[in-house]
Parts: structure tokens; C-alpha cells; sequence
């Protein structure tokens, strides 16, 4: 329904969009002739699209609101999509075959362009669900993972550099690594929370990013490490396009490892302490969890698979050096927990590839890539704060339990 | 006999504010122990000092557990605390929000159980047994509870009521030998108060759990305490049964205030 007052709301944000505009929109000053130009057809449009935009904006929020009432009140047994999806066979499995199915030929149909890029959507994939260890189950807002990305890409990088050290090798190296540095920050850490422990893990993101940028005799300084070796198949050295398709498959196999992992952890003892520790820190201590340990576990193992992802980047592009490993890197990954759902498995996979590949297939749209890009995440979290697939709790079922012992008051 | 919590000549300074003042306490066995007094006497930093939470600035706390040797309480980290037998619950309810009522009773058994990463990853089957174990276990202490309608709603999504029941069920679940309770009662409607009375009356004849609870709903203190102890300013004032200190004239005047005579 459209009413008078709608559209009165509506012409005052398209007023005041055009009032906002005005000054890079319409005027220009042109320097060579010296006049200004008066563009008042961007004016209009401006004006147009913002009347519109308003509508399709209060639509959305009137429909969230709509909807939570409706929750509330109990009228629909609401169950959100992701949920669905794993509880009714029928979409589950024919959409889990297709799935890999497609996983399984991507290589094969399409260029080694959109490989590689699915390469790198993957290895974001692999480093959004180890930040979501820190970020998403333990609370502790870690701006500064990139740090380990880089620890995991220069060990492999050195150690093939100077001793010749091959993928697979190093690819234990570089997650253990990851782990030790997660510990290594994890101890200064401890007492901090919030706001505090973000910004000492920003400092220690851009320490490691220093020190690779400046100590040239270690890390070869900005001018980085070269001709590292793509992963070999049992000594085998393939061409650069089987290599990729290769390295692909590896990644595969790689993210399938990490989801049964993460799964698993996330539903263990060590999984709830985690959440517990998100939750209230003072409680979860209070119920006899170890802060210190708890705390430590998520950064270690958090930084493992930063470790990891860091070997794959270093044999994907046989070359790094510290620009790769800037804090937009640490903000991007943390946007991809974020916005996919915290402590969210499904949510975070769906996040890293939106967040990765929607600026590569947005290329079409040149300059305003950003523009499109920065609109989907306010938009994204506006509407589903909770993320694209929002965490959901684990249910048990008690058949044969009831009334196993007296009831009482 | 010993008691099972003993405390002696605890003090705890907060820069100039000095908010305990050599205070003595003792639990024994089998007790529901009240801690009384006005908004601000130093009843929750009692509480925090025993848990570990503030370390004292000076004095004793040692407890002895039924059945284990007597140890010092200074010191401890609060997880160590309540490894060692004794649980809490908070004045403004500290739960684990967005986990299922379940959850938030399985962390209580956390430290109860042994598994680790390794553990976790490979689940081998004393993992899954232990797994197994934890949520019957769980799913018993919401049943003597009385929650079991929850299980799996999240904690947040609880009435307020629950919501205390649950904190209780929560530190239960750490089985401990005495349990300390912060304004269990709190915003509690009278119907509510009672079967809290009752539940408390039932934990410590069933579960042979000890008690010591702050409150301020006095009927509730009066007809559930075996003794009350009353602090004003860090100080301890009075000590006794509900008889006597409902009579005591120092308690009176705390609460009240003198009278002043023209």
C-alpha cells in the first residue's frame, strides 16, 4: 500500500539526497575553458533513483519487522533456510551432490582464470573458518590475523628458498608455525578484551608485516621471495595450468578437512568452553573453566589454519612479499566472518566466496566495484545482522530420559 | 566438627575504601548460611573475595571438603575455586546467553571432564562416552531443577524466573559440596519465592549440598537460614539464628537507623 505519507517521506529523502549530491554532482568546474559546467540532469536522476531507492529500502526493513513479529507471536513455526536445508533430506542430498559434482569438474569447464580465482575464494574460505575459531566461537576481536597468513607464506618461502623444502613438507611447518605465533601472541594477550585486544592484535599484525618489510638479510625486504615451488605430486613437477588444477583439488580436500574439524571442535567440551568464554568471561571462569588455557587453544588453533592458508598462497602464486599481508587483508577476512555469520560454518563459506569473488565478477562494472561492494555490506547487515546463515545451536533429543528421576519443586 | 568453609579475618581494600573489615564466617555441613545486610555492606565482595574473583587483601578463607584435606582458598584462580567444590551464581544473572539451556548446564560440567583437542577431533570412544555422559548428566540436573521444558531454547529466550533456576542448575552441575548464591530471589515474584525456597530446602537435604546466600527478601532468609550473619559497612554486626537476629538492636539499627531523642 502507497500512501500519502509514504510518498511525502519518500520525496523529502530524494530532497535531501539531491541537497547532499548537489555539489560533486552537478557542479563542475571546468578548468581548461574556465566556466562552470551546471549538470542538472544528474540532478534529476539522483533525485529519481534515491525516491525509489527509499521505497525498496522501507519495503525491506517493513518485511524484517513483519516477519519478527510473526516469530514472536508463534504464527509460523520459523525455521530459518539454513537450517531447512539440513534437516529435510530431500533438498540435502540432491543439493549436496550437485554441489560436489561441481566441485569436482569446476577445473574442467572453466578457464584457468576462474580456477585460479576459486583457488584464492577457497584459500579465503580456509582463513575465514580459522578466524572464526577466534572471532566467531571465542569472542576475541583479532585484527591482526593476517600476521599469521604471513608467518605460514615465509616459512614455506625460506624454507624452499634455502633448503629446497618441498609443499607437502612445509605445509605442517607453516601451520605449526602459525601455531606457535598464536600462542606467542595469545600470552601478552590474555588479561585483554574488547576494544583493547583488538587494537594490540592490529599492532602485532603490522609488527610482522615490519619486520618482513625491513629486515632485509631475513626476508629479502620489500622485494619478497620468488620462484617458490608449486606442490608436487610425489616428485612429479606439473605445467603451470596442471598445477593449478592440482593445487585446486588440494584445496578441496583441505577445506573438507577443515569443516570436519572446526565441526568437531566446535561441538566438543573445548568448543563450549569457547562459546562460554564469548559469552561472559567472568561466568565462564566462575564455572571452572581455565581463561588462560581456553584463550590460548582458540589462538593456536585460529592460527594454524591461518598457517596453512599462508603455504597455499606462497605455492599458488610462487611469489610473496609483505604488500600481500597489509591489514585490509585482516579486515577483509574478519568481514568475511562477520557477514557470513558468526561461528557459522556454512555462513562463513558462503561469505568468503561472495566476499571474494563478487569484486572479481564485478570487474564489468570498473569504477563502481567498490561502490557495489561497500552498498551489499551495509545492505547485508542491515537486514540480516545476524549474518547470511546464522549460527544455530545444536538441539538434543531425550527419548527414554524423561522422568528417569523424581520430580521434585 | 570442622567447618566447611571457614573464613577468618578477611579484609579487602579497594584503594582508601576498605569495603570487608575483618570479617569472620563460618559453613558447616549440611547449613544454609545467610549473609544479610544493607545495599553496599560488602556482601557481593564477600562473594567475589571466596570465588577468587578480588584477592583479599588480608585474612583466611580454607575449606575442607568432605572426604579431602583441608586447604587455603588464597589465591586460587576462580576456575581452581570451583574445581575445588564451591559454585556460584550472580546477582544480575550471568548467563551464557545464546547457548540452549542444555549447553549452559554442560559447561558447568566442563571441568569434570578430560577431553581435549585431540579429543575433540579424532572423538575417539571415551570422548563419545564422555559426550554421552555429559548430556544425560546435564538433562538430570535440569530435571531435579525443574527446566526440562527448556532444554533447548536459548538461555536469553527464558522467563526470568527460569533464568535464575537455570544459573542454579548451571553451578550444580560442578558438583560442588556448598554452593553460594547471590540474591537468588531477586525481582521474584512471591509464587516464584516459594518454590526457590523449596528448591533450596530440597538441594541441601537431597544433594547434601551446603548453602550460603546473600538475600534480601527477609521472609525468605527468615524461614529457610539455620543462621545469619549481618554485615554493615564490611563489618559484621551481628551473628545468630533468625530468632536472635531479629531482636538484635544493632541489626535494627542498621537497618532502620537510630532513633534520635529530642
Amino acid at each position: 500500500m502507497i500512501t500519502f505519507q509514504e510518498i511525502k517521506r519518500s520525496f523529502l529523502v530524494s530532497v535531501w539526497f539531491m541537497f547532499l549530491t548537489f555539489p560533486i554532482m552537478v557542479i563542475r568546474v571546468n578548468t581548461v575553458q574556465n566556466v562552470i559546467e551546471w549538470r542538472w540532469k544528474n540532478l534529476l536522476f539522483v533525485g529519481i533513483g534515491s525516491f525509489i531507492l527509499s521505497f525498496v529500502w522501507r519495503y525491506l526493513i517493513q518485511r524484517k519487522e513483519a516477519g519478527k513479529k510473526k516469530a514472536e507471536a508463534g504464527e509460523i513455526d520459523k525455521m530459518p533456510l539454513s537450517q531447512r536445508i539440513f534437516e529435510e533430506r530431500k533438498i540435502f542430498v540432491p543439493g549436496l551432490i550437485t554441489l560436489s559434482v561441481f566441485a569436482l569438474v569446476f577445473p574442467f569447464i572453466f578457464s584457468l582464470y576462474q580456477t585460479n580465482i576459486m583457488i584464492t575464494g577457497l584459500i579465503y574460505v580456509m582463513l575465514g573458518l580459522g578466524l572464526n575459531i577466534v572471532v566467531g566461537l571465542a569472542g576475541l576481536l583479532d585484527l591482526g590475523y593476517v600476521a599469521f597468513y604471513a608467518v605460514g607464506a615465509y616459512s614455506y618461502a625460506l624454507l624452499n628458498h634455502h633448503f629446497g623444502i618441498g609443499f607437502w613438507a612445509a605445509l605442517p611447518i607453516g601451520a605449526g608455525m602459525g601455531a606457535l605465533f598464536g600462542i606467542i601472541l595469545g600470552f601478552p594477550v590474555l588479561r585483554l578484551r574488547g576494544d583493547y585486544l583488538a587494537i594490540v592484535t592490529l599492532g602485532f599484525g603490522e609488527i610482522i608485516r615490519l619486520i618482513l618489510e625491513n629486515w632485509n638479510e631475513f626476508s629479502f625486504g620489500p622485494s619478497g621471495i620468488a620462484n617458490i615451488a608449486r606442490p608436487s605430486f610425489f616428485g612429479i613437477q606439473f605445467s603451470v595450468q596442471n598445477a593449478t588444477i592440482y593445487l585446486y583439488y588440494i584445496m578441496i580436500v583441505l577445506i573438507l578437512f577443515t569443516i570436519f574439524v572446526v565441526n568437531r571442535l566446535q561441538n566438543s567440551r573445548i568448543g563450549r568452553a569457547w562459546i562460554a568464554l564469548r559469552e561472559d568471561e567472568v561466568a565462564c571462569q566462575a564455572m571452572g573453566i581455565d581463561k588462560r588455557k581456553t584463550k590460548l587453544t582458540a589462538f593456536a588453533l585460529g592460527a594454524t589454519w591461518a598457517g596453512m592458508a599462508g603455504v597455499i598462497f606462497a605455492a599458488k602464486t610462487t611469489f610473496i612479499n609483505p604488500a600481500s599481508f597489509t591489514i585490509w587483508e585482516s579486515i577483509i577476512i574478519l568481514c568475511i566472518v562477520v557477514l557470513g555469520g558468526m561461528g557459522s560454518i556454512l555462513g562463513v563459506i558462503l561469505g568468503a566466496l561472495i566476499l571474494i569473488l563478487l569484486p572479481e565478477y564485478l570487474r564489468a562494472f570498473s569504477e563502481y566495484r567498490m561502490l557495489i561492494f561497500g552498498v551489499m555490506l551495509v545492505a547485508t547487515m542491515v537486514f540480516c545482522p545476524g549474518g547470511i546463515v546464522p549460527d544455530i545451536r545444536r538441539t538434543y533429543k531425550f527419548e527414554g530420559l524423561q522422568n528417569n528421576t523424581k520430580n521434585n519443586p | 566438627m570442622e567447618p566447611l568453609l571457614k573464613v577468618k579475618n578477611l579484609t579487602m581494600n579497594f584503594g582508601g575504601l576498605r569495603a570487608l573489615d575483618r570479617l569472620d564466617l563460618d559453613v558447616y555441613a549440611a547449613e544454609i548460611v545467610a549473609l544479610i545486610g544493607p545495599n553496599g555492606a560488602g556482601k557481593t565482595t564477600f562473594f567475589n573475595c571466596i570465588t577468587g574473583i578480588y584477592p583479599p587483601t588480608e585474612g583466611d578463607m580454607v575449606i575442607s571438603p568432605p572426604g579431602k584435606k583441608r586447604e587455603r582458598l588464597n589465591g586460587l584462580k576462580p576456575n581452581h575455586v570451583t574445581e575445588r567444590g564451591l559454585a556460584r551464581t550472580f546477582q544480575n544473572i550471568r548467563l551464557f546467553l545464546n547457548m540452549t539451556v542444555l549447553e549452559n548446564v554442560m559447561i558447568g560440567r566442563h571441568c569434570r571432564m578430560s577431553a581435549g583437542i585431540a579429543g575433540a577431533i579424532f572423538r575417539g570412544p571415551d570422548t563419545v562416552k564422555e559426550e554421552k555422559a555429559v548430556v544425560r548428566d546435564s538433562y538430570m540436573i535440569l530435571e531435579k531443577i525443574g527446566i526440562t521444558d527448556f532444554v533447548n531454547e536459548l538461555a536469553m529466550n527464558l522467563p526470568y524466573g527460569a533464568q535464575r533456576r537455570l544459573e542454579i542448575a548451571r553451578a550444580m552441575a560442578t558438583e560442588p559440596f556448598m554452593l553460594l548464591l547471590d540474591e537468588p530471589a531477586a525481582g521474584m515474584n512471591p509464587q516464584e519465592t516459594k518454590e526457590l525456597d523449596d528448591l533450596i530446602i530440597w538441594i541441601r537435604d537431597n544433594e547434601k549440598i551446603a548453602i550460603l546466600l546473600i538475600e534480601h527478601d527477609m521472609k525468605l532468609v527468615m524461614s529457610l537460614s539455620d543462621r545469619i550473619y549481618v554485615v554493615d559497612y564490611g563489618k559484621k554486626i551481628a551473628e545468630g539464628t533468625p530468632e536472635e537476629i531479629k531482636n538484635n538492636p544493632a541489626v535494627i539499627k542498621a537497618y532502620l537507623g537510630e532513633e534520635i531523642d529530642a
